[in-house]
């Protein structure tokens, strides 16, 4: 099998509209969270969010950067984060001038959970309200989840393989354990992989408020919403933005004398095959999803320096964390993990990949990002450094990534040091 | 220049995202304005909801111009 590096980062949060902006808001402790501003949420029961803030915010996200202006009116949120980081880690690769011959071997997997819920709703209000015949002509390809890499693809004419993963919250990780594959099977020898979300609309609150899913009693507090591991949680804070990464054949990067951030060394997926949104009590998925991922890395647990963690700041976060022990064993007291939704809050489909890059940074700078707001750990987490308030120095040599996703789908990426 | 030609101007160079002194009478959406089949239909959704007229499919396909459309309008308001 032919192994597989990272030599680009993308990335839209709502701690910034770059790398290095969310990196160093991240690690400085600050928080993305907010009102909502997008539409008015006072009838709804969750009134804050993990918003992509505007181009004059101090980090906020100028569309016009690297989006056509054409394309920025046709298409949702979504698609747009999507352009842009993937145009970012492209630039970073140092890959935006190929040959014809490589554009052949250059390809897309970058996916979503939900895709253009926001323009599916309004779409769907102007139909009732309008008649069909005030329906959009880009309504269909705005709103599609592989029109990322549709996109993309257009945009930087790489014809090699065009893919999107839709596994919910899993679909960031899967992207890059995909698209990774595909470089080692010799399908491509580049690939741009990752995941992106921009769900903020209305039904998209009420719809994961109705599911008991969101945080809805801290609508006064949000910067202290998202609470991961702590034992006042009460749900997820929704986020937005997009992560994308550039993988490279690691005997082309290294001819070529790219910087290589990360060797992606493990993958591991399964499925719970037990509830629709709940993960199975005993952690039996993303224990196994870890275990194939170290399987695969050919590495010991003791040799993983951080996890960073699924960890939503709901029930869920203590299944994780038994896994995590059950598996690791005397390990888990060496490794440090966090959770950095308690900062960006979960960006569904944009989770795994956006936190991957979280986790090639802590390689990079030996510095792991904290989980905020833990104030008063959950019984059950003794022992293990989930590195509250503050980012913390320490040796990182590699990285692990957890990602599950409704449906019970779940995905593990490992990645080390070259 | 009419009134009818300038809203109609100002629509095409939003909806397109072209330079407004490119957007001549003369200027044809898809060879000049590098316009699509789709960019099409929603300049002529554009243009009913401005001008509160109906531009059926027919229509629609014999209009290629800034002209044809400020000259099917004007047609249709006079």
């Amino acid at each position: 099998m032919r192994r597989v590096v990272v030599t680009g980062l993308g990335l839209v949060t709502p701690l910034g509209g770059d790398v290095e902006t969310t990196w160093k808001n991240l690690t400085a402790g600050k928080s993305g969270a907010g009102q909502i501003t997008r539409f008015d949420p006072s009838d709804q029961k969750c009134t804050i969010a993990c918003e992509v803030k505007p181009a004059d915010h101090p980090y906020g996200f100028d569309p016009s950067l690297r989006v056509d202006h054409k394309v920025q009116r046709q298409v949702d949120p979504f698609i747009i984060f999507g352009i842009d980081a993937a145009g970012q880690a492209l630039e970073d690769a140092g890959l935006t001038e190929m040959t014809e011959e490589e554009k052949f071997r250059a390809g897309c997997s970058i996916g979503s959970g939900i895709g253009g819920l926001p323009g599916i709703e309004s779409e769907s209000l102007v139909l009732a309200e309008r008649g069909p015949g005030r329906v959009s002509p880009h309504f269909v390809h705005g709103r599609l989840i592989n029109l990322i890499s549709g996109q993309v693809s257009i945009k930087y004419g790489l014809m090699g393989p065009n893919h999107a993963v839709v596994t919910a919250c899993s679909t960031g990780a899967h992207s890059i354990g995909d698209a990774a594959r595909m470089i080692a099977l010799d399908d491509a020898d580049v690939m741009l992989a990752g995941g992106s979300e921009g769900a903020i609309c209305p039904i998209g609150i009420a719809g994961f408020a109705q599911a008991k899913a969101l945080c809805t009693n801290r609508n006064e507090e949000p910067e202290k919403a998202s609470r991961p591991y702590d034992r006042d949680r009460s749900g997820f804070v929704m986020g937005e933005g997009a992560g994308v990464v550039v993988l490279e054949e690691y005997e082309r990067a290294k001819a070529r004398g790219a910087n290589i951030y990360a060797e992606v060394v493990g993958y591991g997926l399964s499925g719970d095959a037990y509830h629709v949104t709940a993960p199975h009590p005993d952690g039996i998925g993303a224990y196994r999803s870890m275990e194939m991922a170290l399987r695969k890395a050919g590495l010991d647990a003791s040799e993983i320096d951080y996890v960073n963690a699924h960890g939503t700041s709901t029930m869920a976060d203590l299944i994780e964390l038994d896994a995590v022990k059950r598996l690791f064993g005397d390990a888990a007291n060496s490794l440090s993990m966090s959770s950095t939704k308690s900062a960006i809050g979960h960006l569904l489909g944009g989770a795994g990949a956006v936190e991957s890059i979280f986790c090639i940074l802590a390689l990079r700078d030996q510095l792991v990002p904290p989980t905020l707001n833990l104030d008063n750990p959950e019984e059950g987490t003794a022992g293990m450094d989930l590195v509250p308030h503050e980012a913390k120095q320490r040796e990182v040599k590699a990285v692990l990534n957890n990602s599950f996703g409704f449906g019970g789908t779940n995905a593990s990426v490992i990645m080390r040091a070259v | 220049m009419s009134d009818t030609a300038d809203r109609v101007k100002k629509i095409v160079t939003e909806h397109l995202g072209v330079e407004a002194d490119k957007v001549t009478e003369d200027a044809a959406f898809i060879d000049d304005l590098g316009a699509d089949s789709l960019d099409i239909v929603e300049l002529v959704m554009a243009f009913e909801e401005e001008f509160g007229v109906e531009i059926p499919d027919d229509a629609a396909e014999d209009i290629a111009t800034v002209k044809d459309a400020i000259t099917y309008i004007d047609k249709q308001n006079a």
